[in-house]
């Protein structure tokens, strides 16, 4: 019988949310398309976790589990992935479109002889046909696709599908038997500059800032409100190309696309490439001091002052709250 | 060593994009075309190897339609020795279609290394790289920001999530070039007759068909948006109360 097969990721000794995102929309396709979910858990010591994604919609769980597999490499992965696919016979294949996600899912499609649908926003079923939607041009467009080839493999947008937990559920723990693990590349050095620090495209909030922010020192107000809420920092271009902020941060059509529940623009007036790249936020906030920028029009809520002022100011607010 | 950077014509950024009568393609009169920006980046770092006299020759590869020429174009005037384009009107977002394309012909060239923008920010599929890295069976590392070509061997720095590694495999390789890697250069004068004068040789692309379709198209839901809680630092507890109880997201 044929499955969904969903790729998930581990992160801190723990399931990356995109991953349970993932898991929960195969989860809620598995009657539509007639097939169970199988979630695909790779890495070194990864047994324990596994049973446990059965409350969340996997029947059946593969651990690929070998030191060789601990961090990151695309071809051992893509090897992974392949076998899991060709034992399991799988007629989709669910990844998350995170940075690992977006370097792996392509390679695997190739070696499958089959296309790729990328980011998408929405996935359906329909009379066993997959149904997709995906943002063109960074989000000026949004296109329904069908998938035709005989695997079909999408990745999921972080941030966009629900989670879903069925508590006491629990799923089979199989493991799979590795395939030949071999690599032309050589990790030399690994360097984690932000720690535990939150990717723009996995954050559930992301604060933004602009070049009112005035400096690389301006951000640290940013970094606060970000630390309080447990939120993503972003970066406009601007900001990118004076080299303030990383250019991993940066948001917009030449930057990340991203689709957080809230998304604290400051001291950024909310450029077209901005804008394509978070406009499909649930929430936009914007904090300028200029009353007539494009971004205080346009977001769900703003205020118009000093986001020197200001921010610090929403920084205590959360701190009271959040106590 | 000889270098192919792969680059694809795109709207400009500023675009307004207008979806077609047909409902599933955009209209493309009035709109100002450019070089992706990431493909920029691959063009200047394969015209910096060759400078530094690590590579003899730099070709560029485009796909698409006439129209692109121009972006082969612009690569003559930044630099490069010879550009090809791979000519197919159809319109697809299928990024496996655009990579058996390249892949067929690169198989018939000579190369050491292949350059191209880590995603094309029209469809943003981020899938080219990796894919001709398969089709080609070559090493593929994507995302650099760094890159240091030794004869046989290459060096790049990669961005991971919350950091960089340094990965280091043999050529012949592809690599996926985003910000940070240059700052790619604006055309001389020179450059920019030799590119007018340049016949860009087209060939007829390989195209199969697509896996992937666009059924229909729509533009994102408008935002109702536009309520301004008030001036300065006084207006942030009425903020953080409409956030947590009317839009609910803290």
């Amino acid at each position: 019988m044929s499955t969904i097969l969903v790729i998930t990721e581990i992160q801190n000794n723990d399931y990356k949310k995109a991953s349970l995102e993932a898991v929960s929309q195969a989860g809620k396709l598995a009657g539509a398309l007639g097939q169970p979910v199988t979630a695909l858990i790779i890495g070194a010591g990864v047994q324990a976790k596994s049973a446990q994604l059965g409350e969340y919609g996997a029947t059946t769980v593969l651990t690929a589990d070998d030191a060789k597999l601990a961090n990151y490499n695309p071809d051992y992965y893509k090897a992974v992935v392949v076998k899991a696919v060709q034992e399991t016979g799988a007629a989709t294949v669910i990844f998350s479109a995170t940075t690992q996600g977006n370097d792996l899912a392509p390679r695997v499609a190739a070696t499958l002889q089959t296309s790729l649908a990328a980011d998408c926003i929405a996935l359906d079923a329909t009379g066993g046909k997959l149904l997709a939607e995906r943002s063109l041009f960074a989000g000026k467009v949004f296109a329904k696709i069908e998938l035709a080839a005989p695997v079909r493999i999408v990745s999921l947008r972080p941030g966009v599908f629900p989670v879903i937990q069925q508590s006491g559920k629990t799923a089979t723990v199989k493991p799979l038997s590795l395939p030949a693990l071999e690599s032309k590349l050589v990790v030399k050095q690994v360097s984690k500059t932000g720690g535990d620090k939150l990717d723009v495209t996995d954050a559930d909030i992301i604060v933004t800032g602009g070049r009112g922010m005035r400096s690389a020192d301006g951000f640290k107000h940013i970094e606060d409100l970000a630390g309080k809420l447990g939120a993503a920092v972003g970066a406009t271009r601007a900001v990118v190309d004076s080299g303030w902020r990383p250019h991993s941060e940066q948001v917009g059509q030449t930057g990340k696309v991203v689709s957080p529940k809230l998304y604290i623009m400051c001291g950024a007036s909310g450029s077209i490439q901005h804008w394509a790249g978070m406009s499909g936020s649930k929430c936009i906030v914007a904090i300028n001091k200029d009353p007539e920028a494009p971004i205080i029009k346009r977001a769900d809520y703003s205020i118009v002052g000093d986001v020197f002022e200001v921010l610090p100011a929403l920084t205590a607010e959360v701190a009271k709250i959040k106590s | 060593m000889k270098i192919i950077v792969c680059v694809k014509q795109v709207p400009d950024t500023e675009a307004n994009i207008k979806i077609g009568a047909d409902n599933k393609s955009i209209v493309e009169a009035g709109i100002k075309f450019i070089i992706n920006p990431f493909d920029e980046f691959a063009i200047e770092e394969a015209i910096k190897i060759k400078e530094a006299g690590k590579a003899e020759s730099v070709i560029a590869i485009g796909w698409g339609p006439e129209r692109s020429q121009e972006v082969l174009r612009t690569a003559v005037a930044m630099g490069v020795d010879d550009v090809v384009l791979l000519k197919t009107d159809a319109v697809s977002i299928d990024s496996y279609t655009a990579a058996k394309i390249l892949a067929a012909k690169i198989k018939t060239m000579s190369y050491d290394l292949i350059l191209t923008g880590k995603e094309t920010i029209d469809d943003g599929n981020m899938q080219i790289g990796p894919m001709l890295g398969e089709l080609l069976n070559i090493p593929c590392v994507t995302l650099v920001t760094k890159l240091d070509v030794d004869g046989a061997n290459l060096s790049a720095k990669r961005e991971i999530e919350g950091g960089y590694e340094v990965v280091e495999t043999a050529c012949p390789a592809i690599v996926t070039c985003q910000k940070g890697l240059n700052e790619p250069r604006y055309p001389s004068i020179r450059g920019v007759m030799l590119a007018k004068k340049k016949v860009v040789a087209v060939e007829p692309a390989a195209a199969e068909a697509d896996q992937i379709t666009v059924t229909t198209m729509a533009y994102p839901a408008a935002r109702s948006g536009g309520k301004v809680v008030g001036q300065g630092a006084e207006a942030v507890p009425a903020l953080v109360k409409l956030l947590h109880e009317e839009a609910r997201v803290l």
